[in-house]
């Protein structure tokens, strides 16, 4: 009986969620951060998974309230390189789908058939007030930033990991709402590492690693303005599998943006210089010495992703990291978006926290909210879309104690596509259980 | 002490190893032995080096703390670490040393310089129990990473200091976050990594020049997983739980016995002494209680083995480091009086981390007698160990447990200082401490603070307003970007 009343709950609860989605509800008087600008005492009216209005205004009659009195509104913040929903443990491969080391498939490797809707972790990032994420394979000199620390040195993750080529694989957007599919939009973006991790991949100089990139966009020109003699085998032979050199057309014609790692100025230099010669859209990510070379990237006009507290030089590509590198590249004109650390999985929840450092190193607050909301959104094409509370945009809207940026603050409510999420996580589970100290006549295993 | 405390040793000498602040500060040499029985020792000298107790203390520290001066913090929000807080609060400060701590109405002594904190939060100096500064520095390439000797299950004979690179310039930008002491460990690969090492935090060209005086060793033990995959994936033991714990027995074992034969040596003078084995020379420090143990240990219930551990050989854990599963041996942590040290926002990076809750600081801290630690085993978050305290408040706080900040202050100044055995002279603002003081331009607890000044000493050693107080290292000098200013930022701020 117990068995079939929780079948029947789960089949409720399914049926619910999209139900609750199209509720006619009102946010009121809040301070409301919508991304692009501040409104004190508004109101953020949602229905049918979609923002309708964002202002100072009465709430509509019908509408359900939520009294945000007091506290602080904001749009669900995405998370950009980050490895949500496509690794559980991160030391337990077979739970980890990011990682992938096979020859044939490394530019056509696509993250978004290993997501899994049902990961522990996007409950625990949402908490933190994320409600989408940009999830990219895991590549060299990756990570997200956060210093590796010796027990991560121990699970064989983070910094070890070497893909088989220049190329890492393609980027998916996905949202965080319960439910059973996550994926917004796969193959977004392709993933390379420069510097030194790629130099290591071509053979561990970086003058050989530009020319194998060179050789390879040629390389894909040819084969896709030949594929019939390909395919008849009257082509030479190429360097990349079909796969990858069909996953590379679009990044070789400028219409894929490449993630590109890379920390050294002198690398960063000649990454925009080698991006303009081939005519690629290029992102710039990890970028710790970027503020030596702020206004080369501003006026190549790339985006940059960057982890605001990589401030030690973990090698020798990054001894001008500073934790001003934020505040610097911002101040030249860059749009820049705030990861993560660790890969933003486990610890994607801290992006929030990433960005008030910043800001307490002299980024302006409002820039650091544009970096973790609108500005992801645009370099990855989805401005007005998501990441930003306006009329039309995705009702990814959460209500926080108080600042967002600081660790006293906690999300209260949060609304995914106009979902009201469940605010607990597998995490809280354990909380709870053990919360009165675990000893009592019957053993924790009896509570849940 | 024990029962068992060597005779030959003195026990001047044996104050002068647990509390070698007393002998080294003050100049002192240890007196001749207290029990009257030199001409007995004398008999005994063994050739140089053979004898641990002729030296026991071979590294000896070198530490001199930095140029200070008479002075007083007045005007700002004191939390002095012991649970006080006082608004508009006076710190003084007399020769290094905390005079008195109160409020408006205490007293400055006449040609104190005073500092004004108004607005500002002044705390005791952050302490961080789990830090591989210096043994895993920045950079972390070749020839550089020297924190896991990896090479043997055992190597309780290594000592960290012996890997410390003062140049790291990690030191300075955890200064620059409120740390003013720190135990730097050896890593985890093995069941017994090593002796670890607690150091000031003041830039120094030596490893001794940072040495604690008086802070007695840590021995770094580790539970779980790292053991077992490195030597059973070398097809040895430990390749499971079960020979990490056979592993850790056979080696109390042998230093029992280790013990007990320099013991009747001592005692009757009789037969050849032992010959000097530094492995079992750690762990007989650990049975007689001068070393500490400091034990990696994820689960629960692996805390629980170990602490059965300890009864069976007689020895005491201090505590145990990266307790992820803390929350759930909250109470008998408590009565054992161990400390748990955690992170708030890590886990999942591997099994053993699974059941983490960013409440764990909270719920540890909440028993009568417990002692909640956070710790960072990281160059980054040991300079934020304020904000990760911050998100376990917060946790605490979402399921209704109040939790001042005043209070919670403790997790990062007197309980670490408690877990290192030096609670006797930093970790709180109290009277005959060490004056290792942070002014904050904000509460602790929220991101925008910033270490305006950190006091190691009573000296000034970092200021956020002043270049001249923003050391940088030797490795620092002349890299990418030296000199340059980012953000209006000049460099020694990194």
């Amino acid at each position: 009986m117990r068995f079939k009343s929780l079948i029947l709950g789960a089949a409720l609860a399914a049926l619910a969620l999209p139900a609750a989605a199209q509720e006619l509800t009102a946010i009121t008087g809040g301070k409301i951060l919508t991304g692009t600008s501040v409104i004190e005492n508004g109101t953020v009216v949602i229905q049918n998974g979609r923002v309708v209005a964002v202002g100072v205004m009465a709430p509509p009659a019908t509408a359900r309230i939520i009294d945000a009195t007091g506290k602080v509104v904001s749009p669900g913040f995405v998370a950009v390189d980050s490895g949500l929903g496509a690794s559980e443990i991160s030391s337990v491969g077979g739970s980890d789908d990011l990682r992938n080391s096979a020859n044939s498939i490394s530019a056509s490797f696509d993250v978004s058939y290993g997501l899994d809707p049902w990961s522990f972790t996007l409950p625990v990032a949402r908490l933190g007030g994320i409600t989408r994420a940009v999830v990219v394979p895991a590549h060299p000199g990756g990570g997200g930033g956060g210093h590796a620390h010796d027990d991560s040195d121990f699970a064989g993750i983070s910094d070890g990991f070497q893909s088989p080529s220049l190329f890492a694989g393609q980027a998916a957007i996905i949202h965080l709402a319960q439910g059973n599919d996550i994926l917004v939009k796969p193959r977004v973006a392709m993933v390379a590492p420069f510097g030194e991790a790629g130099a290591g991949v071509a053979g561990g100089a970086r003058g050989a690693e530009f020319v194998q990139f060179k050789e390879t966009l040629a390389e894909v020109r040819l084969y896709a303005r030949n594929k019939a003699a390909y395919d008849r085998a009257g082509l030479r032979d190429l360097s990349l599998s079909r796969a990858d050199l069909e996953a590379l057309i679009p990044v070789a014609n400028g219409e894929m943006p490449l993630i590109v790692t890379v920390r050294r100025a002198a690398d960063i230099q000649q990454v925009l210089r080698l991006a303009r010669e081939e005519g690629v859209k290029i992102i710039l990510d990890g970028v710790e010495e970027g503020w030596l070379v702020a206004d080369q990237i501003a006026a190549a006009n790339v985006p940059v992703l960057l982890n605001p507290i990589s401030n030690l030089p973990g090698n020798l590509e990054t001894r001008a990291a500073r934790m001003e590198n934020a505040a610097a590249l911002q101040a030249a004109g860059v749009v820049i978006a705030i990861k993560g650390n660790e890969g933003s999985i486990h610890r994607a929840r801290e992006t929030r926290y990433n960005a008030g450092n910043a800001v307490s190193h002299g980024l302006p607050y409002a820039a650091a909210i544009e970096a973790i909301t609108v500005n992801p959104a645009k370099i990855f094409g989805m401005a007005g879309q998501v990441g930003e509370l306006r009329a039309g945009a995705a009702a990814d809207v959460v209500v926080w104690s108080g600042d967002p940026l600081e660790p006293l603050s906690i999300a209260e409510h949060i609304w995914i596509n106009g979902q009201e999420q469940a605010p607990t996580s597998r995490q809280f589970l354990l909380r709870d259980r053990y919360k009165d100290g675990g000893e009592g006549a019957m053993p924790p295993a009896y509570t849940r | 002490m024990r029962r068992s405390a060597p005779r030959g040793l003195s026990l001047a000498a044996l104050a002068c190893t647990a509390l070698l602040a007393a002998c080294a500060t003050t100049g002192q040499d240890s007196p001749p032995s207290a029990d009257g029985s030199s001409s007995e020792d004398d008999a005994k000298i063994l050739p140089t080096g053979l004898d641990y107790a002729a030296n026991p203390d071979p590294y000896p520290s070198t530490y001199r703390g930095l140029p200070r001066e008479n002075f007083a913090i007045v005007g700002g929000t004191v939390y002095d670490g012991a649970g006080r807080r006082f608004e508009n609060g006076v710190v003084i400060v007399t020769d290094g040393k905390v005079a008195s701590v109160g409020d408006a109405s205490t007293a400055v002594p006449a040609g104190y310089r005073t500092v004004n904190a108004e607005g500002r939060y002044v705390t005791p100096g952050v302490i961080d129990v789990h830090s591989h500064l210096g043994v895993y520095p920045s950079p972390g390439v070749t020839g550089m990473s020297d924190g896991n000797e990896a090479t043997s299950p055992n190597t309780a004979q290594v000592w960290a200091e012996h890997s410390l690179w003062p140049q790291d310039p990690g030191f300075n930008t955890a200064r620059a976050g409120g740390v003013t002491t720190l135990q730097i460990l050896p890593g985890s690969a093995n069941l017994f990594g090593g002796r670890g090492v607690t150091v000031r935090n003041i830039p120094s060209v030596t490893m001794q020049g940072m040495k604690m005086p008086g802070a007695p060793y840590g021995l770094k033990m580790a539970c779980g997983e790292n053991p077992s995959r490195v030597y059973g994936g070398r097809n040895q033991s430990p390749a499971t739980g079960m020979g990490n714990m056979a592993g850790y027995r056979a080696a109390f074992i042998a230093a029992r016995d280790y013990k007990d034969k320099w013991d009747k040596w001592r005692e009757t003078g009789e037969g050849t002494p032992p010959t000097r084995n530094l492995q079992n020379e750690t762990l007989a420090g650990v049975l007689d209680g001068t070393i500490l143990i400091q034990n990696h240990c994820y689960r629960a219930d692996e805390m629980a083995m170990m602490i059965d551990l300890s009864k069976e050989f007689g020895y005491r854990i201090t505590a145990f480091h990266h307790a992820i599963e803390a929350y759930k041996l909250a109470p008998q942590l408590a009565r054992e009086g161990i400390c748990a040290d955690m992170w708030t926002g890590w886990w999942g990076f591997k099994m053993e981390a699974l059941d983490a809750v960013e409440a764990n600081a909270a719920l540890v801290d909440a028993p009568e007698g417990s002692c909640a630690v956070i710790h960072s085993d990281d160059a980054e978050l040991t300079q934020r160990l304020n904000q990760e305290a911050a998100a376990a408040v917060a946790a605490g706080r979402r399921i209704g447990m109040n939790i001042p900040e005043e209070h919670a202050i403790s997790w990062i100044t007197l309980n670490p200082a408690r877990s290192l055995g030096i609670a006797d002279q930093t970790g709180s603002l109290e009277a005959g401490k060490r004056a290792d003081v942070v002014i904050w331009s904000a509460s602790p607890f929220s991101v925008y603070a910033r270490a305006d000044q950190v006091f190691i000493d009573g000296g000034l050693a970092f200021d956020r307003m002043n270049p001249a107080y923003q050391p940088v290292s030797d490795f620092e000098l002349g890299q990418p970007g030296f000199g340059l200013s980012a953000a209006n930022v000049p460099q020694g701020a990194r």
